[in-house]
Order: C-alpha cells, then sequence, then structure tokens
C-alpha cells in the first residue's frame, strides 16, 4: 500500500511537486502518466525516501517515508529513473551484493536470485559486467534488483525505455504476472503501456493531478470514444450522406489516407446508423471500425489544456 | 552481515575490479622506495631505522589518497547509482562509513605491501621495530584522515576531477600548517598561541609525535576526531546534494 498526502517539492523556486495525494492498494497497477518535467519521477524518488519532500508526506506500508525510512525501504523494491547499478561489477555480484543488503540468506537467498534471473532472463550474462551490457539487459539487470526480495510495494520509473519490442513484451508480462499481490507504480510516456499492464492511470503535468482514473475511463473522455471510423470508395458521397444523420456531431477526413471518421452527439451511439446507412446508400465500405477513444489525444487535452491555465495564470 | 561490511566488501572489490587499484599499488611502492632510498639517504645515512621511509608519507598521501577518495561518491552522483544505494534498507551512516573503511582498507593494503623494507632494514642492522610499529600506526591514521577528507570532497561533485584537486588544496593546507617554514612566517604577524593552534590542526606535528615512538591519547584523539569530522560533514553533504 502507497499513500501520498499533498506532496510538495521545491527546487528553489520551481516547484517540481505541487501537492499530490494518492492511495494505492495492493492489486493494483498505478500508471503514472505526465509530459517530462510533469513531477513524475520526482514523486517516486520522495515515495522512496531518496528526496525529502518540502512539505506533506508519504507512507509505503503504513510506514512514515520520513520517519521509518528503514521499515519503509524494506517494503519497498526500487528502480530509479535509467536503471543505475554500479558497471563495474558482473550482474551475479551486483545481485549477490543487493541480496545482502536485503538481508537474504541461506536457500532463500538462493532461490530468489534464481527466480528474479530466471523471470528476467539473465542467465547467460551472469558473469558479465554490468557496463558491457546492452541497453535492454541493463535495465533488466535493474528491474532483477528491485523484485529481489519480492516485495509488498513495487516503483518502477519507466520499466521498459530502452527495450525492444519483445522484451517490452516480457516486461509487460512479468508486472501482470506479479500485480495480483503487490502495489505496483509505473511510470511510463508510453501510452499503450498504460492499457497492456495498468487498472488505474494518473495523469500529472505541472507537478499537479490532472486525472485519475481507470484506462477505460480516460479513453471514454476522448472525442473519439464510440465515434465510427472507416475506409470507402466515394468519399464525397459517403461524408455527405453521413453528416446528415440526426446522432452524427460532426464528420472528419484524415486528408492523409481518406478515412472518414464519424464523431457522434454526446452520449449517443451511432455505429448501426452508420452501418444502416451505407447499406442503405449502396456505398462499398473496405473497413468499419467504432472507436474506443484515444488515449493519447486525452492526454494531449488534459496536459495541454493544463499548461494553457498555467500560462494565462 | 552488517550494512557496513556489507558496503565495505563491495567497495573494495569495486577498486580490484578496475585498474585503479594495480596502478596505484604499484606507483606507491615505487615512489616510497624512491623516496627512501634516493631523497631519504637510506644507505648513506647508515642508521637502522625506517625514518626516510615515513618521513616522506603525507607527500605521498597528498597526491595519491586523492585519487583513491575521488570516485567514493562522485562516480555514485555521476552514474546514478547512488540513488539506489541510499534506497537500499542502509542508514547513511552506514553507506558513509562502509565507503570510507574501504577505501581506507585499500591504503592500508598498499602500506603493508612496504613490509619487505621493513625486513631489509631487520637483515642490515639491529632496529628498534616499537619505533617502526608506532610509524605504521601514525602513518594509517594520517591516511584515514586524508581519506575522510577526500570521501567528504567527493561527496560535493559529481566531476572527479574536481573532487582530486579540492581535495589535494584542503590536504595541502593542513600539511603545511605544520610545516617549521611555514609556521616561522606566520610567526612574524601572529600571536604565539594562535601559530600553535594552527601547527595542532596540522598532520605533520602529529603524525611526527607518533613517528618518534611515543604514541600519545592525544595525536590519536586528533586523528579520530579529524576523520570523524570530516565524515559526518560528508554524510552531511550527500543529503544536501544527493538530488542535484
Amino acid at each position: 500500500m502507497i499513500e501520498t498526502r499533498e506532496l510538495c517539492k521545491q527546487y528553489g523556486r520551481i516547484t517540481a511537486v505541487d501537492g499530490i495525494s494518492f492511495r494505492v492498494e495492493a492489486g493494483q497497477v498505478l500508471g503514472f502518466l505526465g509530459p517530462n518535467g510533469a513531477g513524475k519521477s520526482t514523486t517516486m524518488k520522495m515515495i522512496a525516501g531518496f528526496v525529502a519532500p518540502t512539505s506533506g508526506g508519504a507512507k509505503v506500508c503504513g510506514f512514515d517515508v520520513e520517519a521509518q525510512p528503514l521499515e519503509a525501504k524494506r517494503e519497498l523494491g526500487y528502480l530509479p529513473e535509467g536503471a543505475p547499478s554500479y558497471g563495474e561489477m558482473t550482474v551475479a555480484a551486483f545481485l549477490g551484493f543487493i541480496a545482502d543488503v536485503r538481508g537474504l540468506a541461506g536457500e532463500r537467498r538462493h532461490q530468489r536470485i534464481d527466480d528474479a534471473v530466471g523471470r528476467l532472463n539473465l542467465g547467460g550474462v551472469m558473469g558479465q559486467s554490468i557496463e558491457t551490457l546492452s541497453k535492454g539487459f541493463r535495465r533488466r539487470v535493474g528491474l532483477a534488483q528491485a523484485i529481489l526480495h519480492d516485495p509488498k510495494v513495487l516503483i518502477l520509473d519507466e520499466p521498459t525505455d530502452g527495450l525492444d519490442p519483445n522484451q517490452k513484451h516480457e516486461v509487460r508480462g512479468l508486472i501482470n504476472a506479479m500485480a495480483k499481490d503487490k502495489t505496483i507504480v509505473v511510470s511510463t510516456h508510453i501510452l499503450e503501456e498504460v492499457h497492456a499492464v495498468c487498472n488505474r492511470a494518473i495523469i500529472i503535468a505541472r507537478g499537479k493531478v490532472l486525472a485519475d482514473d481507470t484506462p477505460d475511463k480516460l479513453e471514454a473522455r476522448s472525442r473519439y470514444h464510440q465515434a465510427v471510423s472507416m475506409t470507402v470508395a466515394n468519399v464525397a458521397a459517403a461524408r455527405e450522406a453521413l453528416a446528415r444523420l440526426p446522432d452524427v456531431d460532426s464528420v472528419e477526413v484524415d486528408p492523409q489516407d481518406q478515412r472518414i471518421t464519424a464523431f457522434p452527439r454526446k452520449g449517443r451511439s451511432i455505429f448501426g446508423a452508420v452501418g444502416d446507412l451505407l447499406k442503405a446508400q449502396g456505398i462499398a465500405v473496405s473497413e468499419l471500425q467504432l472507436e474506443r477513444g484515444r488515449l493519447d489525444e486525452v492526454f494531449r487535452s488534459v496536459t495541454q489544456g493544463a499548461a494553457k491555465e498555467g500560462a494565462r495564470a | 552481515m552488517n550494512p557496513i561490511g556489507i558496503v565495505f566488501r563491495r567497495e573494495l572489490a569495486s577498486y580490484f575490479a578496475t585498474p585503479v587499484a594495480y596502478v596505484f599499488i604499484v606507483i606507491f611502492l615505487l615512489l616510497a622506495g624512491w623516496f627512501t632510498f634516493y631523497l631519504g639517504g637510506f644507505f648513506e645515512r647508515g642508521q637502522a631505522d625506517l625514518v626516510p621511509f615515513f618521513s616522506f608519507h603525507p607527500w605521498l598521501y597528498l597526491f595519491l589518497i586523492p585519487a583513491v577518495a575521488m570516485r567514493l561518491w562522485a562516480e555514485e552522483r555521476k552514474s546514478g547509482s547512488i540513488e539506489l544505494l541510499l534506497t537500499l534498507p542502509i542508514t547513511m551512516l552506514q553507506a558513509v562509513l562502509g565507503k570510507f573503511l574501504a577505501a581506507w582498507a585499500f591504503v592500508g593494503i598498499a602500506l603493508a605491501l612496504t613490509f619487505p623494507l621493513w625486513i631489509t632494514v631487520n637483515y642490515l642492522g639491529d632496529p628498534d621495530n616499537g619505533a617502526i610499529l608506532a610509524g605504521y600506526l601514525g602513518s594509517l591514521l594520517m591516511a584515514g584522515a586524508f581519506v575522510a577528507i577526500g570521501s567528504c570532497i567527493s561527496a560535493a561533485t559529481r566531476n572527479q576531477v574536481v573532487a582530486f584537486i579540492l581535495t589535494v588544496v584542503v590536504c595541502l593546507v593542513l600539511l603545511l600548517a605544520g610545516l617549521p617554514m611555514v609556521l616561522n612566517v606566520l610567526g612574524v604577524v601572529l600571536p604565539q598561541f594562535l601559530v600553535d593552534a594552527i601547527a595542532s590542526l596540522s598532520f605533520l606535528t602529529h603524525f611526527q609525535a607518533i613517528g618518534k615512538g611515543v604514541i600519545d591519547l592525544r595525536d590519536l584523539l586528533y586523528f579520530g576526531l579529524m576523520i570523524g569530522f570530516w565524515l559526518y560533514a560528508n554524510a552531511v553533504v550527500i543529503d544536501l546534494k544527493k538530488a542535484d
């Protein structure tokens, strides 16, 4: 369980994090979204106990990060931004060091290292020094380090940055496999990742929480939600016909691939009506799709809206 | 195992994982030998003792120890691993002590490898081995103070070269404060009690006192306090600057 209350961090006159409060329970995977410089990493650093908040506080499994730092850190697995480690050490020596610091000994030490190495496919590079590894391997060493002591709470700052698509898929699988009984916070700016691993998403910008919802509900905020897109032979005729439908608010044509999107009036469903219309008019359709909503569009409108407000103020 | 021990072991091993350790030890031994035999006139003096060996240690340490200590924290800050280290369940004190002790032990290993000199002097004559032991103790304590200063300054920057140069300057000031030449000049402008105070802050004064074979509690306390002060400052500096 992670709890933050009114977390603030100021660097000189710059406010990096401005009153962030949230609570994440076991079984939740929280996606932390925001543009670069939004305060994602600073918030994570404060929860991990690396940076002291200017005001407010954070609790990990009930332990206050500032008052009981050792207890909080014991419950926590943390992958810092950029997955730093000791380059001159071999993977085996590095994981051994982390296991020692985490107080793992005997059979359990062996078993935990084997488990983490297996989950992240590090078996082949155990004897190699970390600085000679590729970026993807280094990230996986950082992840192995974070999950080594089977922590209740995991904070992962951009866990899939620098991984190739296959490795991304594996890491997402790893997070999903651990999600059941752990509290996990993942920061990312890859929006597809939110759908793949998170059951809750927080969008922050300029140090403030702008949205806190499930990925599905966030998508529903998009104007593309329930819109219908299609590719047809006769674009002009289809466009005109669609615009006449009572529940259609507007029709747009993508200038690049001539794909048509019909947007419904608020709260209306138009998929059936559009299908009927196309059939009745005899318009040849090569592809027809009901849009769920576009997370990137929601992300842009939420974060840029905040930027404009900030500029006005 | 104690967290200090775990950090210590990792840090000490990291010296030997790179050529730094071997370069340092070889240069240290070569210079120590050269100073002893040529500048110190080991044979010409015709005395069975290690005074020419020990008397050059402060100047040897002045350049070599900052090179050992400069990476302690600057490297961690540069690579970002400081964020990993300080979010592990260890206290700041344990991290600082573990790293300091590793660097100190490393210098200690280099110092211990000068044992052939001790064998030589025992083979050639009949030296006062108690005085030699005291000399080694004084040298080791002084090395500890150098390392503590280097560790503290290393925490203030992420650039190892800056850490090296600043450490050399601070150590040089602390050495010079004990040279008769400097103290005489100061004696012209400052009252005697101030000159004495400055002299008593110098490494040289205490190192030479121990080197005479007299182990005075005050000299031990001096080095102990010196190390304690700089390590405390080290922890404060990390707390202030770790996230920069």
